[in-house]
């Protein structure tokens, strides 16, 4: 029984590092429409963000952690903003493909720009909110796994809050309903878009710095495997929808962490894959997603 | 006789004619053009699938590995029994290598089959996530056979490919391509990519065209990936990751989608600029990264998306016919 | 004044004064960059040392070194551009036995001698006589640990944690497998991971719940630290072991506390008080900003000296002659210890355990093949 809330815990905290980075995935895409393949490199620049600003503040202490995770996504955000500006503004309008592969250059850019100026060796991230293990009963809770959970859990309620709440959140939800509607009643799409875009990296940065908090091992490749993973939840989600993001999330982390632990564990990433194919036959909208019926 | 297969008959014998002088030719030149051939045929069978069709798969290289191991478990588990410890004779040889890959044409058809058929509901992105998905499982699934090699993959693969196997299935690819481009089926093909509710309404059966799409174009895929395994002799189950699939893809969309001699341009682009930027082997993937980004900001239509009509209308000086 | 000029030039050396090119095919980016970067700055050291010294017959040698990316099919090409375009002698890579299977049967063909710094699996040398390698395989090594572990720590019951994306890990545990079994041990549990993971409490769980006296992780540093310090963290307080995967600064400094007390088997250690290590240790420190050496840049560094040496001893840059050298190498004297070819063209060599103590690596004891 203890192995069993074991994994769970572990599943809830995994599926909670997904959910920040899929729901940049999926806020993008509910408003242009399009993969941002180069968001699982935002969450790396996140996590070394981080971990320069971790090396000049004090370690483990609660508001150095703070101001490291403030710095990490104040600088991801203004990342964000510059990709969309410089390139992908200028594709808007036109096939979605050629800002998909503009996308994957842009991915490809970061990640080896970082294997050149970082080198490739994994760097050890440091220790910057206080760390301790505590045993519950049979359970061993790490204070890492927990801050994941709860700061992930804060910054999603934040996320509704400004999206139902705040006169910027309804413009994103008229520019994702009908861009062209929005337009005509004076919601200024380039400053929506922006937004969009500054907001998902803050969330991806976030991301990045608690992944690295859990699992301390940081390089310019570790954004590839878990911004694919979150890609698969945000779609299983149903792309586009927000909740939809983090439950495909809590989804995902749960079943990769008990196909991990079972005799299955090798085949543990088919197994997710399997699980979304799945879902998408029945749901080919994904769980949350609306099928909207194409009228003619 | 038909143009298109006159053109593919002396396509064939021209590769025959380079084969036969192959040994007066620098070894690392061989190589990098019969990398280029395999990739031309990946691309163009995609272009199929994503170009023509519109069906945004994104698993190409899953069905290249299926290809590629079915092939190589043929000739290096059976070939031996069949041709006996001498070897066989150059003959034998060829007829067992021409078996195998369309053993592994065929055995990547039927995944395609696989793949294609539950498919059929999804729109765009998520049939891209679904492609993408059985690409890692078919990964995973390899990685974990260990009679295929497991994760050391298999080698010891003969060194069956020359310059024209390749090549002569390269000019087949794109003679079956434009062959059914041309038919009714690359009507139904194009009419399904360009609205699909219409096509319907006019009682086109838009499943049987995707899924006709999908199961060619994973032929192909699968015939270069056995040409690729018995080149490299050496085949890994990471080697048939999605990255392999996102370079295909990005041949097929910089090449202009359902343009059949832009792909096969940007396939040979893309497979030499690697080469030629060894001299910075540091910054290469960084250049290409780039280069990715300014060829979508400055030609987004594709880098050899050429208005072949438009260029010789033109050159005839008439004004450009403007398009319906 | 022209004619003592002319006298000079007509007195020039006989022997063409062009450079020995070697050639070297790494993962200098990509995926494995770490080791094909550490590699090539262990090769590339001893070369430019060789050229100080004044090279090898009277020439410098040249590294033309290229990058395969982490990918497969690259190397195959490398090496043919190497052999053709840039007429190389010899050629060494790779760290991954898996791009080492690739280049190998090229090589083979066209009889250009091959040493491969680090690459573990068996196969790797069985592709013909024209390849070598300077490290141990993979049934000593897994052998080593598995005695160490029976005789030394005395443990009778342990895990297997496998990285089953590499071969190295695979074929690691195998054979720890068969000899601790062999020796009337007990593998009461195997789990398995990939590499990349990050997240091994699944598995260590299920390892906690098995109670074993001991756990055996095959695989590389990247993982091998995250483990120790999940397995900590959830209580396990058994030592953790492993191969010479493990061994990079990266791996104290990612684990912590965590390796405290936990071994491994390597080909090298910087802590090794001789003179030999001593001294690349510090050139490597002054050339490359205070980077410590691991193990792959110890191999990187005997296997450009096993080459250039071969090539000293056989006069010549022809390629059997180098080839022939090659196999009759013996007691070469490297950083990473004695090397010896055996028959099979792999190095006969003993292999060190170590033990992080206080934050520091520790060499414990040599065992010989």
């Amino acid at each position: 029984m203890t192995e069993f809330l074991q994994q769970l815990l572990n599943g809830l905290s995994l599926g909670a590092i997904y959910a920040l980075i899929a729901l940049g995935y999926t806020m993008v895409y509910g408003i242009l429409r399009f993969i941002n393949f180069a968001h699982s490199d935002v969450f790396m620049v996140g996590a070394f963000i981080g971990y320069f600003a971790g090396e000049h503040l004090p370690q483990g202490t609660v508001w150095g952690g703070l101001c490291a995770l403030a710095a990490a996504m104040l600088g991801c955000a203004v990342l964000g903003i510059l990709i969309e500006r410089l390139v992908y503004r200028p594709l808007r309008g036109g096939p979605t493909l050629n800002v998909l592969i503009t996308a994957i250059g842009v991915s490809l850019f970061l990640e080896y720009t970082g294997q050149l100026v970082f080198g490739a060796t994994p760097r050890s991230f440091p220790q910057i909110f206080p760390a301790k293990t505590i045993a519950v009963g049979g359970l061993i809770v790490s204070t890492s796994q927990v801050l994941v959970i709860v700061v992930a859990g804060a910054l999603m309620v934040a996320l509704q809050f400004a999206v139902y709440r705040t006169k910027i959140g309804m413009a994103m939800r008229a520019v994702s309903l009908n861009p062209r509607a929005a337009q005509l009643v004076g919601v200024n799409i380039d400053v929506v878009i922006s937004f969009t875009f500054a907001l998902g990296s803050a969330l991806a940065a976030a991301g990045g710095v608690l992944y690295a908090l859990n699992y301390p091992s940081i390089d310019p490749l570790m954004g590839v495997a878990p911004g694919l993973k979150a890609f698969v939840a945000a779609v299983l989600g149903g792309i586009g929808n927000i909740p939809g993001a983090a439950l495909g999330a809590l989804i995902l982390g749960m079943t990769e962490t008990f196909v991990d632990g079972s005799r299955w564990s090798t085949y543990k990433d088919a197994i997710a894959f399997a699980v979304l194919i799945g879902i998408l036959l029945f749901r080919p909208a994904g769980l949350l997603g609306r099928y909207t019926p194409e009228k003619v | 006789m038909p143009k298109p297969l006159i053109a593919l008959i002396a396509a064939v014998v021209a590769a025959f004619g380079v084969s036969y002088f192959s040994d007066r030719i620098d070894p690392y030149y061989l190589d990098v053009m019969t990398g280029v051939g395999i990739n031309i045929i990946l691309a163009v069978s995609l272009n199929l699938v994503n170009g023509y069709t519109g069906q945004f798969s994104l698993g190409h290289a899953g069905f290249m590995s299926v290809g590629a191991y079915l092939s190589a478990s043929i000739t290096v588990l059976a070939g031996p029994r069949i041709l006996g410890d001498s070897g066989g004779t150059a003959l034998q040889q060829g007829l067992l290598f021409l078996c195998a890959l369309i053993a592994g044409g065929l055995g990547a058809a039927l995944a395609g089959l696989a793949v294609g058929i539950p498919s059929l509901r999804l729109k765009g992105d998520y049939l891209a996530l679904v492609t993408l998905g059985f690409g890692e499982i078919i990964r995973v699934i390899f990685q974990n056979v260990d009679a295929l090699g497991g994760a050391l993959g298999l080698n010891g693969i003969p060194n069956y490919t020359t310059f024209f196997w390749v090549y002569a299935f390269a000019a087949l690819t794109v003679y079956v391509v434009a062959c059914l481009v041309r038919s009714t089926y690359g009507r139904g093909f194009i009419a399904t990519h360009d609205d699909e509710i219409a096509s319907e309404a006019v009682g086109l059966n838009t499943t049987r065209y995707k899924i006709v799409a999908f199961v060619v174009g994973a032929f192909f895929a699968g015939v270069a990936g056995g040409l690729y395994g018995h080149f490299k002799m050496t085949i890994t189950p990471t080697g048939f990751d999605f990255t392999k699939s996102i370079e295909i893809v990005v041949m097929v969309i910089l090449g202009g989608m359902g343009n059949t001699p832009g792909v096969i341009l940007a396939a040979i682009l893309l497979t030499l600029l690697p080469e030629v930027l060894r001299s910075v082997d540091e910054y290469r993937m960084v250049i290409y990264s780039l280069l990715l980004i300014v060829l979508m900001l400055v030609r987004p239509k594709g880098l050899f998306n050429f208005d072949y009509a438009g260029i010789f209308t033109r050159l005839r000086g008439r004004p450009r016919a403007t398009p319906s | 004044m022209a004619a003592v000029a002319a006298l000079a030039a007509l007195s020039a050396p006989a022997f063409s004064q062009e450079t020995i090119k070697i050639g070297e095919y790494a993962s200098l980016t990509g995926k494995e960059a770490a080791f094909g970067q550490s590699s090539h700055k262990g090769t590339l050291l001893f070369i430019e040392g060789a050229n100080a010294a004044g090279g090898v017959l009277g020439r410098q040698v040249e590294l033309v070194s290229d990058d395969n990316q982490s990918k497969q099919g690259e190397s195959a090409t490398i090496v043919k551009k190497l052999i053709f375009r840039d007429k190389v002698v010899g050629i060494l890579g790779e760290v991954a036995s898996m791009r080492s299977l690739e280049a190998a049967p090229i090589c083979q063909v066209y009889k250009v001698p091959m040493i491969s710094p680090s690459s573990t699996n068996p196969r790797v040398t069985q592709i013909g006589s024209y390849i070598f390698r300077v490290c141990f395989i993979d049934p000593f090594q897994g052998t080593v640990m598995a005695k160490f572990a029976k005789e030394t720590l005395k443990m009778h019951r342990v895990a297997l944690v496998t990285s089953v994306s590499s071969a190295y890990s695979v074929g690691l545990s195998k054979y720890f497998r068969e000899r601790f079994t062999n020796d009337g041990g007990e593998v009461a549990i195997e789990q398995k991971y990939t590499e990349g993971d990050k997240d091994f409490n699944a598995q260590l769980t299920a390892i906690k719940a098995a109670g074993v006296e001991g756990i055996y992780v095959s695989g590389y540093y990247t993982e091998a630290a995250l483990i120790c310090k999940q397995a900590r963290e959830l209580g396990i307080t058994v030592p953790l072991f492993g191969g010479d995967g493990w061994e990079a600064p990266e791996l104290i400094e990612i684990g912590g506390d965590a390796v405290e007390g936990c071994y491994y088997s390597t080909h090298f250690s910087p802590q090794m008080d001789t003179p030999g290590v001593r001294a690349f240790v510090a050139r490597f420190r002054a050339r490359y900003g205070g980077e410590t050496p691991d193990a792959m840049a110890a191999l990187g560094y005997d296997s450009a000296g096993v080459m250039l040496d071969a090539i000293r001893r056989a006069g010549s840059t022809h390629g059997p002659a180098i080839r022939d050298a090659l196999a009759a190498t013996k007691d070469y004297d490297g950083v990473t210890g004695m090397t010896t070819m055996d028959k099979d063209r792999n190095a006969s060599k003993a292999a060190v355990v170590i033990v992080v103590k206080d934050g520091k690596f520790k060499f414990v004891q040599s065992v010989a093949p």
